[in-house]
């Protein structure tokens, strides 16, 4: 395979921190702020987290990446949700070093020709590894800019075959009780494990993407490692995380927000300003880093600014009611 | 003393205003200081619900100091809804009349802020003189204020009610010794 380094003329170097000084900012914090009763811990799990992740080779798809300012990785990856690991947003950051991602593999079934599984080093060497930039926006109306590395969701289906009848696809994350603290609270009301689905053109839409890096390397744990979904027209939580199996169905499957609390969660949560959230808005979002001073309230694009890429996929449908 | 409570009222407000100053926060500090000041409003509400319960055990030490406590909290609620203002909706009046119109989270917890604005309003000695018996019945308010703030509390949650239920214990536990005290003694 091709290596090229990443050349966005759009993004200086100078806009992404540099681990070290993160590193640095955190040690001094950390020495000054031991007097105080912590009922508020920093996460700082996260440091040796992220110097643990490993670079990965890809080429630069400009096409499909956004020409905007990205989100720190310091951002990035201490603010999750996550809720394996806890329901608080430094909760992943903190305790998903407990989940172990080698050996790693994806079970891939249903309505396919050839059912099998992926081990993690065939997706690493086999498929074309690419940067992709692009939104991400949660539902719960905060937004970031991530520069991914991953490959189309389409090839990796397309290995397996789907059947004509397969007219949806859907994914399930890992479930360990004893690596994932999140799932052992027994106040929590999702069904594990955590599942997720897209409908089949959605699934082949060339934005759609399995992401296995964020920032040029592995993805930390907190971010999904070690394979993850990424549909940036829709809302995160669609965007599954630690993937362990996919399969191909006829019927729309269930999705967990969705099985939790069907009016505040569609099965689509497509971005969309016009559509709230019955207990907030969705016109505006923070886009993080924000301030109390200066909070970076921006407004909210239709399909998350991918309207005219996916759009069509939705034409005739009332998206108030398909939410 | 009184100096020594006020200081201890505040210390939560000086954690968080160091974590905000160092940038400890994170990306979303809003966020995390809206949990910050919403959790010590209700925490203490909790601790100026106990402080009746306690005085009637013989142990005074809250009792004696219940303006503080209770002006204290209200400092945090306050500046719970300064930070919804600024951070949420951008100081548009048509914006936060909308959430309060659609979201009754927001509705509700809005309506506990202004349940407890008498009574902070009320709080001097001059104004306790003033109203006689009234104050009290007025400073009542704060057992609706309290049921008002946990509903809040209630409908935030997403996915994990176990906050929810804690708080929902502990003031169901304090509100229910008022209605025992009251049955027990006749008005």
């Amino acid at each position: 395979m091709k290596k090229r380094t990443y050349t966005d003329h759009s993004i200086a170097s100078s806009d992404i921190t540099p681990e070290h000084i993160f590193l640095n900012r955190r040690g001094l914090i950390k020495a000054s702020a031991g007097t105080i009763a912590g009922a508020l811990a920093t996460p700082s799990t996260a440091l040796s987290e992220a110097s643990a992740q490993s670079a990965l080779s890809f080429r630069a798809d400009s096409d499909r990446s956004l020409v905007d300012e990205q989100t720190p990785y310091e951002a990035v990856t201490t603010y999750n949700n996550f809720y394996e690991f806890g329901t608080d947003k430094s909760d992943p950051a903190r305790h998903a070093h407990a989940m172990t991602t080698h050996p790693w593999t994806v079970k891939v079934g249903g309505l396919v020709d050839q059912p099998g599984s992926l081990h993690l080093e065939d997706v690493l060497s086999g498929f074309d590894l690419e940067e992709r930039i692009y939104r991400f926006r949660c539902v719960e109306a905060w937004s970031m800019v991530v520069p991914w590395v991953g490959f189309p969701l389409a090839e990796l289906l397309r290995r397996f075959e789907p059947k004509s009848e397969g007219k949806f696809v859907e994914f399930k994350t890992l479930y360990r009780r004893g690596e994932m603290r999140g799932t052992r609270s027994f106040t929590s009301i999702i069904d594990w494990p955590y599942r997720e689905g897209l409908r089949m053109d959605e699934a082949m839409h060339p934005l759609t993407l399995v992401a296995v890096g964020l920032y040029g390397k592995t993805l930390p744990n907190q971010n999904g490692a070690p394979l993850r979904l990424v549909v940036p027209w829709k809302y995160g939580f669609k965007s599954i995380k630690s993937i362990v199996e996919i399969n191909v169905t006829a019927e729309q499957p269930q999705t967990s927000w969705q099985m939790l609390q069907p009016s505040e969660y569609g099965f689509y949560a497509n971005v969309n300003p016009e559509v709230d959230h019955p207990r907030w808005s969705q016109r505006f979002e923070r886009k993080l880093p924000s301030s109390i001073f200066k909070p970076n309230r921006v407004p909210t694009l239709p399909f998350n600014g991918y309207e005219e890429q996916v759009a069509g996929l939705y034409h005739g449908m009332d998206l108030r009611k398909f939410y | 003393m009184i100096f020594v409570v006020t200081a201890i009222c505040l210390l939560p407000l000086a954690q968080l205003s160091f974590q905000l100053a160092s940038g400890d926060l994170g990306p979303d500090p809003a966020k995390r200081l809206m949990q910050g000041t919403g959790e010590w409003g209700l925490r203490g509400l909790a601790i100026v619900l106990l402080a009746a319960p306690l005085a009637q055990r013989g142990w005074r030490g809250l009792f004696r100091y219940r303006r503080i406590l209770g002006l204290s909290l209200y400092l945090y609620v306050s500046l719970h809804l300064l930070l919804f203002a600024q951070v949420y909706v951008g100081w548009s009046g048509a914006l936060l009349a909308e959430e309060l119109k659609e979201r009754p989270y927001i509705f509700v917890g809005f309506s506990a802020w202004l349940a407890m604005l008498p009574l902070a309003l009320t709080s001097t000695d001059r104004a306790r003189r003033w109203l006689g018996r009234r104050w009290k019945q007025l400073h009542r308010l704060i057992y609706p204020a309290t049921v008002l703030a946990w509903l809040h509390l209630f409908w935030l949650a997403r996915s994990d009610v176990g906050e929810a239920l804690v708080y929902g214990a502990v003031f169901a536990a304090l509100l229910s010794w008022r209605v025992r005290r009251a049955r027990l003694r006749p008005r």
